[in-house]
């Protein structure tokens, strides 16, 4: 494959950084990254993804885009009220980068659906609302080896960990079941800062952006915390937990299955 | 003892050790039943809780659920 002149131009400002260059761009046009939740985080990610030329991107979310949405979620606009929110979204990343490869997913994702989504992608990014999903996408992630970021957010705080199976330790290292239904508040009832969602889904973007190049070092083995109020970031090393449900030393979950008991834990409504 | 919280230097009134339980009390820890907790780097099983005991000088981290992102 050779870049055009068009991409050449375009990509311009990537192919200069000699961490990137001709031969960088060249592996975010083959790349393959899955966006589970086209949300206040799948927003920035499925943006900047599209802008910088990551070649195929999937994403799923079942839900439609709400008027409450668009005080955060930037990549739905006010006529897209009713709309798919994946269909919302591709037309979007289309508009910026018309040469991707979208792949929208109008579902949850569930222990029935999730391997085979994940078997079709280089890299794969949470930002879901709830924790049945969260876990699922660590446990799809882990039993198939694939290299994922996870995000949290809430109020004016925000989580992020990039988990490489086998090397690094995963969300159950540190979580090792989800908590219990309602037990901890959602972003619909608790509130989120409209910002917030676009700092935590940068740096994921980021993420799955030198996973692809190959360039850097990854957030593994470090939860990265941000808090807007205090305008603070910390990292907190997290060792692989010999424990851990599903990459520790003897595993008790050795196939998928849905958290039941979490799946409600955000509310899906508005 | 003097303890490193979430970064922080914290004075806790206790000789010279003190279990998780009761430092989670102590410190008035949020989401006591939740939150899980790093001592010295490590990642504590939560019905060792009890047993696991923290001494002057240990570093000790809190880890909250942060489930939000869609919505
Ligand atoms: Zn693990």
């Amino acid at each position: 494959m050779k870049l055009t002149e068009e991409q050449i131009t375009r990509y311009s400002r990537h192919i200069l950084l000699k961490e990137v260059g001709g031969k960088g761009q060249k592996k975010l046009l083959n790349g393959r990254v899955l966006v589970i939740g086209a949300g206040g985080l799948g927003s920035p990610i499925a943006l900047y993804l599209a802008a910088a030329g990551v070649g195929t991107i999937g994403i799923a979310d079942p839900d439609q885009v709400d008027i409450s949405n668009l005080q955060r979620q930037v990549i739905h606009f006010t006529a897209d009220v009713g709309k798919a929110k994946v269909l919302s979204a591709k037309e979007k990343m289309l508009a910026i980068n018309p040469e991707l490869n979208v792949v929208t997913y109008q579902s949850w994702v569930t222990a029935e659906n999730i391997a085979a989504m994940v078997a079709d992608y280089d890299f794969v990014i949470d930002g879901t609302d709830n924790f049945a999903a969260k876990f699922l996408i660590n446990d799809a992630c882990v039993l198939a080896g694939k290299p994922y970021s996870h995000g949290g957010i809430l109020q004016f705080d925000g989580q992020t960990l990039t988990v490489v199976p086998g090397q690094s330790a995963c969300y159950r290292c540190i979580f090792p079941e989800p908590p219990p239904k309602d037990a901890i508040p959602s972003c619909s009832q608790a509130g989120v800062i409209g910002v917030l969602p676009g700092v935590l889904g940068t740096l994921q973007a980021t993420e799955a952006i030198k996973y692809l190049l190959g360039a850097g070092d990854l957030l593994t083995g470090r939860l990265l915390t941000y808090s807007a109020l205090r305008m603070r970031f910390r990292e907190i090393a997290v060792k692989k937990n010999a424990n851990c449900p599903i990459c520790g030393e003897h595993p008790s979950i050795t196939y998928l299955k849905d958290e039941l008991d979490a799946v409600t834990v955000c509310d899906l409504g508005h | 003892m003097n303890l490193t919280v979430n970064g922080k230097p914290a004075s806790i009134a206790a000789d010279d050790a003190i279990s998780v339980s009761n430092l989670l009390e102590t410190l008035q820890v949020a989401q006591r039943e939740y939150v899980t907790v790093e001592l010295n780097g490590d990642i504590l099983d939560r019905d060792g809780f009890d047993a696991a005991t923290v001494r002057d000088g240990d570093t000790v981290e809190f880890l909250y659920f942060m489930g939000g992102g869609s919505l």
